[in-house]
């Protein structure tokens, strides 16, 4: 069955509400993730289950969240804070996405700000559009 | 002392399910202050009860090697009250664990009768993204727990080394 970018939207509206305990006219395609829904580190595994139970997707961690792989190494992250090479590894992984915030203070727990609901069903829909194997 | 609310496990299916019992009683001194005439076990305890029935599940899944560490409570939903002479059934059951955290679904019966719901997250915390170090030791699975498994465990819980898988 194929869904359509809007019913993709209201699952993953749907998610949002129950993981986070935000009204559904709160999760916009633009609203951030911990900015705008305070979610917190244990809610983006808590979101990403959620996510894999009403997709009847498999989603591997570093796939959804790319940049949260960076996180153990100590090349890329030091005492909380991205390093110079985290930061460029960053920009290759999400190319995308505006990280001037981190530049200005690189701690990583400013990294929450960057991820929208607009990006989690993005990644939904390359997901699901792979699983049919169409494109 | 050590903050127990389970007496014991009396299913236990590693990796996947666990069901332990508490028999409640007026000799737990709270029920008198929970209230005065209405004696009620407490909601929170409840919660706590589920976090120690499907905390002990996600820890045993890892050997007890992981600090398992409750993270978020889910859902808590409770439907009746739990009173003194009442034996409560804690049912867990993972609905997924990755090296960093673990999802439980719980459910509360008394009889048969549903009592609560309560979906819970635990995080492994030495796996946790800050990269925050924490003692070398297992402080959250003490021998304190072993005999809770006592039934369940053929030849009892390792808590200090990791052991052979237990069913």
């Amino acid at each position: 069955m194929t869904m359509s970018r809007n019913e993709i939207f209201k699952e993953v509206q749907e998610v949002l509400v129950d993981a986070l305990g935000v009204d559904d006219d709160e999760v916009t395609a633009e609203a951030t993730l911990t900015g705008d829904l305070g979610a917190e580190s244990i809610d983006f595994l808590d979101i990403l289950f959620r996510l894999e139970k009403a997709f009847g997707i498999k989603i591997p961690r570093e796939e959804l969240f790319p940049a949260e792989s960076l996180m153990n190494n100590p090349e890329f992250v030091n005492n909380g804070k991205f390093t110079e090479k985290g930061l460029t590894e960053l920009r290759d992984r999400i190319p995308h996405t505006d990280l001037s915030i981190l530049e200005n203070d690189p701690d990583v727990n400013k990294l929450g700000d960057l991820f929208t609901v607009g990006a989690i069903v993005n990644y939904v829909e390359t997901k699901l559009n792979a699983a049919r194997g169409n494109w | 002392m050590r903050w127990i609310w389970i007496d014991k496990f009396v299913e236990f299916h590693s990796g996947k399910s666990a069901v332990a019992i508490k028999n409640v009683t007026l000799a737990e001194e709270h029920l008198h202050d929970h209230f005065p005439g209405f004696p009620v076990m407490p909601e929170t305890l409840m919660i706590e009860a589920m976090a120690q029935t499907s905390g002990i599940l996600v820890g045993e899944a890892k050997n007890f090697k992981e600090k398992v560490i409750l993270a978020k409570i889910k859902k808590a939903v409770f439907f009746d009250y739990v009173k003194p002479g009442d034996t409560i059934k804690l049912a867990a059951q993972i609905e997924s664990i990755t090296p960093e955290a673990a999802s439980i679904t719980g459910k509360i019966t008394c009889c048969e009768k549903l009592i609560a719901e309560i979906d819970l997250m635990f995080s492994h915390i030495d796996q946790n993204l800050a990269g925050k170090k924490f003692p070398e030791e297992n402080f959250v699975f003490t021998g304190t727990f072993e005999s809770l498994l006592r039934d369940v465990l053929l030849s009892g819980a390792d808590f200090s080394e990791p052991g052979p898988e237990q069913h």
